[in-house]
């Protein structure tokens, strides 16, 4: 299974905290990837896909940060018309719901992963397994 | 004691329900053979328009609806003195300073009258003032009144400072004996220019206990707490902030170890907060969801509630 993870932090919806956070990454010189945020009245969660993930939940958690490492699904798709389509047409055929998503372009202008977290990673990689789609290795990202 | 008399009409725009003033207020001006509007608070269009139809002359209100209502007015295009017949009112329910009676007076021209009483001695017939406003003459006649040292418990002489305490002298089905009411007051201890002999106490000046008040609510931090500690999710570290007296923000650290990265959770979460401290208090509260370590960390006792409201 080639499942990658992303990393989730809580925030109060304030002026500051993005850069709190970016400015821990930047300075363990860990790249980030592919992020979101989904905010809602008053708080948010900002989601980041790194490329050490594992030592970047360490260092926030460390820090004082309310943060959780969560799996994903990252799906290669062309960078092209149609190309966000082609993947969710797949997985909606599913049944799988994206609970979030970021996209991560890889080489510039050559291909893009719809990088998605779903509500049961392994079982929806299980149901994908037959379709002609490319997953995102966690060693690409390295 | 203020000058209403039979057949005045007053306008009770307190909330009628489990509240007790609106109840006292209405049965008391009957009583006396006034025509009272039950108009509840809110609608101020409709206020309005009872107030002009009905020539009302005196008004049951909170201090923050009489003000408002009185913007309306002038934003209406109104001169209260010339378009109302309004000559009083009674305020109370919401403690407030006499910056704020001297304001809403001048704005519509007529006298202002504060009134004290809680729930347990049936509301706000325990003290009131009279025309000298220099006071509220608590009715001697109906309530013994007292004020202890809240930490000894001794009474204190006239004058200084304490906790009024008081016993019904001719209630029936619930008498009350040496009722702490832990709001705080001193009796005035000269005699009053009116020729009462009732004693008269100051304004209430704050609590001895940690309760506070929210839309007419008796609200304990401690209820707040315990609901908060059982709700999966919610680290230890709370604050209760008031701005005004029908709002309450609750601001809640998350719990570190249970985020799991899903914002559903915490809207979830967010809701449930809402809804267990409503059904408790019957107050809805604005909720805020901090991030661990943001609130103060207390030394020894925990600074529960933020009172930013002005009297």
């Amino acid at each position: 299974m080639d499942k990658v993870y992303i990393i989730s932090v809580f925030a109060e919806n304030k002026p500051g905290r993005l850069e709190r956070i970016t400015k821990v990454l930047a300075e363990a010189n860990i790249n980030i990837l592919a992020f979101s945020i989904t905010s809602t009245n008053g708080f948010g969660v900002i989601k980041f896909m790194v490329n050490k993930c594992q030592e970047a939940y360490k260092l926030l958690k460390e820090k004082g940060f309310t943060v959780s490492l969560n799996e994903a699904i990252g799906i290669e798709m062309k960078d092209q018309p149609g190309g966000l389509y082609e993947v969710v047409k797949i997985l909606s055929s599913k049944g799988i719901n994206i609970e979030s998503a970021s996209v991560y372009v890889a080489e510039t202008r050559k291909k893009a992963y719809l990088i998605v977290e779903v509500e049961d990673t392994t079982k929806a990689m299980e149901s994908l397994k037959e379709e002609n789609l490319k997953f995102l290795k966690p060693e690409e990202i390295l | 004691m203020t000058g209403a008399k039979r057949g005045e009409i007053l306008q009770n725009s307190m909330t009628y329900g489990l509240f007790t003033g609106a109840f006292v207020m209405h049965y008391g001006a009957e009583k006396v053979g006034i025509l009272v509007i039950p108009a509840g608070p809110g609608n101020t269009e409709r206020q309005i328009n009872l107030m002009k139809d009905f020539g009302t002359n005196m008004l049951h209100i909170t201090p923050s609806y009489a003000l408002y209502l009185a913007s309306v007015i002038y934003d209406k295009g109104f001169d209260p003195k010339r378009d109302f017949k309004l000559k009083r009112a009674y305020i109370g329910a919401e403690p407030y300073s006499e910056e704020t009676r001297i304001k809403i007076e001048n704005m519509l021209g007529i006298d202002i009258y504060n009134c004290y009483g809680l729930t347990e001695m049936n509301g706000p017939g325990v003290g009131f003032e009279c025309p000298y406003k220099s006071g509220l003459h608590i009715w001697e006649d109906n309530f013994l009144m007292e004020i202890i040292n809240p930490e000894t418990g001794e009474p204190v002489p006239d004058g200084e400072i304490g906790e009024l305490v008081l016993t019904t002298l001719n209630r029936e089905a619930m008498p009350l004996i040496r009722y702490r009411t832990r709001d705080l007051t001193r009796v005035i201890p000269e005699p009053c220019s009116c020729g009462r002999t009732h004693r008269r106490i100051t304004r209430i000046l704050g609590r001895s206990d940690d309760m506070f008040i929210v839309k007419g609510v008796n609200i304990f931090p401690q209820q707040i707490e315990q609901i908060l500690m059982g709700i999966k999710g919610v680290a230890q570290n709370y604050q209760i902030v008031l701005e005004s007296y029908d709002e309450m923000t609750i601001k809640v650290e998350i719990d570190r170890e249970l985020f799991d990265g899903k914002i559903e959770r915490l809207i979830k979460l967010k809701e449930e907060i809402i809804d267990k401290i409503r059904s408790a208090t019957m107050v809805k509260p604005k909720v805020e969801l901090l991030e661990p370590g943001t609130l103060p960390v207390s030394e020894g006792k925990a600074k529960r509630v933020i009172d930013n409201r002005t009297i």
